[in-house]
């Protein structure tokens, strides 16, 4: 395997659904390629910091707006039925 | 693997197959089963006209909606458009789902919708939605900056800086590139239910994919890698 099928098999590398033998070549490419474990490494660092990235709070005005506008919806409704 | 949820090479640290519950801040694992069954049940009630199961459906994903409208729009007025849209949607046209996919993927495809459309009106000449021509960047330029970031690089910031930094690197990918990753790699969702909000293959969203967490990793190598001053 080379370097540039490493970087076409990565995102399949990451998400763990490579398949066996695609995953040994992989990892045998990797024990010998400092530039391709940098790459893999910092992909998957940079999953991981968008994953554990503080949630958006959902601010309560807009919360409230939301419930507002649904309950006037679910009234109306109520009307017409 | 499913990005956020588990882990073969670990983003979590959690087993593999636990899925969280959807509305909490805090994400815990939940059975899968359980989960589904009840959307299923909440989503039959909420047409057979109990208005308290819809609102419990909008109690369980309002704040994943609302993240969603923010990451996708970058705006908050937007995202709160997007947010009250996709219910108000989801609710007019519940008669027409059909349960042939979770009520959240079908929530999240209105979703997606409304924001694009909102980026499009906001950006009409810059914002499109076709593919790329592949190979102007991306893979062919991962390897121009190789540098290590050390074990946990995200910690040389507070988080606010943090979060700002974050913003800004997805803000600046294509819409194209930013929604596969959102719905993938944040929203947790697998490649099959991504191709089918999108419309697009699965192959296409592989390629988006691929691309897009190289070109957020390759943005952020500039805060992140270990030569950069502290």
């Amino acid at each position: 395997m080379n370097c540039k099928k490493v970087i076409l098999e990565l995102s399949s590398y990451l998400d763990g659904v490579l398949d066996t033998s695609m995953r040994a070549d992989l990892e045998q490419h990797l024990s010998g390629c400092t530039d391709c474990r940098i790459v893999v490494d910092t992909c998957r660092k940079t999953i991981q910091i968008f994953c554990n990235s503080e949630p958006v709070p959902l601010p309560e005005d807009v919360r409230g707006r939301l419930h507002s506008a649904l309950l006037e919806r679910f009234r109306r409704n109520s009307k017409t039925t | 693997m499913v990005p956020c949820q588990m882990s073969a090479t670990g983003y979590r640290g959690q087993p593999p197959g636990a899925p969280w519950i959807l509305s909490a801040t805090e994400p815990k694992p939940l059975a899968s089963a359980i989960v589904r069954d009840d959307e299923a049940a909440l989503v039959s009630a909420a047409k057979g006209g109990d208005t308290g199961a819809f609102e419990e459906l909008v109690n369980r994903y309002e704040r994943k909606i609302f993240r969603l409208g923010m990451n996708i729009t970058q705006n908050r007025e937007d995202a709160e458009d997007v947010m009250q849209d996709a219910f108000m949607k989801s609710y007019q046209n519940l008669d027409r789902f059909q349960g042939d996919s979770r009520f959240y993927t079908w929530l999240v495809r209105i979703a997606v919708n409304e924001a694009l459309m909102k980026l499009r009106k906001r950006r009409p000449n810059q914002v499109s939605l076709d593919e790329p021509i592949a190979g102007t960047d991306g893979e062919d330029s991962v390897f121009r900056e190789i540098e290590d970031w050390g074990p946990s690089p995200e910690k040389k910031f507070a988080q606010t800086e943090l979060n700002e930094i974050l913003n800004s690197v997805i803000g600046e990918l294509d819409p194209i590139f930013r929604v596969a990753f959102l719905l993938r790699d944040v929203e947790g969702l697998s490649t099959e239910e991504t191709a089918q909000i999108l419309g697009v293959s699965v192959a296409a969203v592989k390629s988006r994919l691929l691309r897009a967490r190289l070109k957020l990793r390759q943005k952020l190598n500039k805060y992140f890698r270990r030569s950069e001053a502290q």
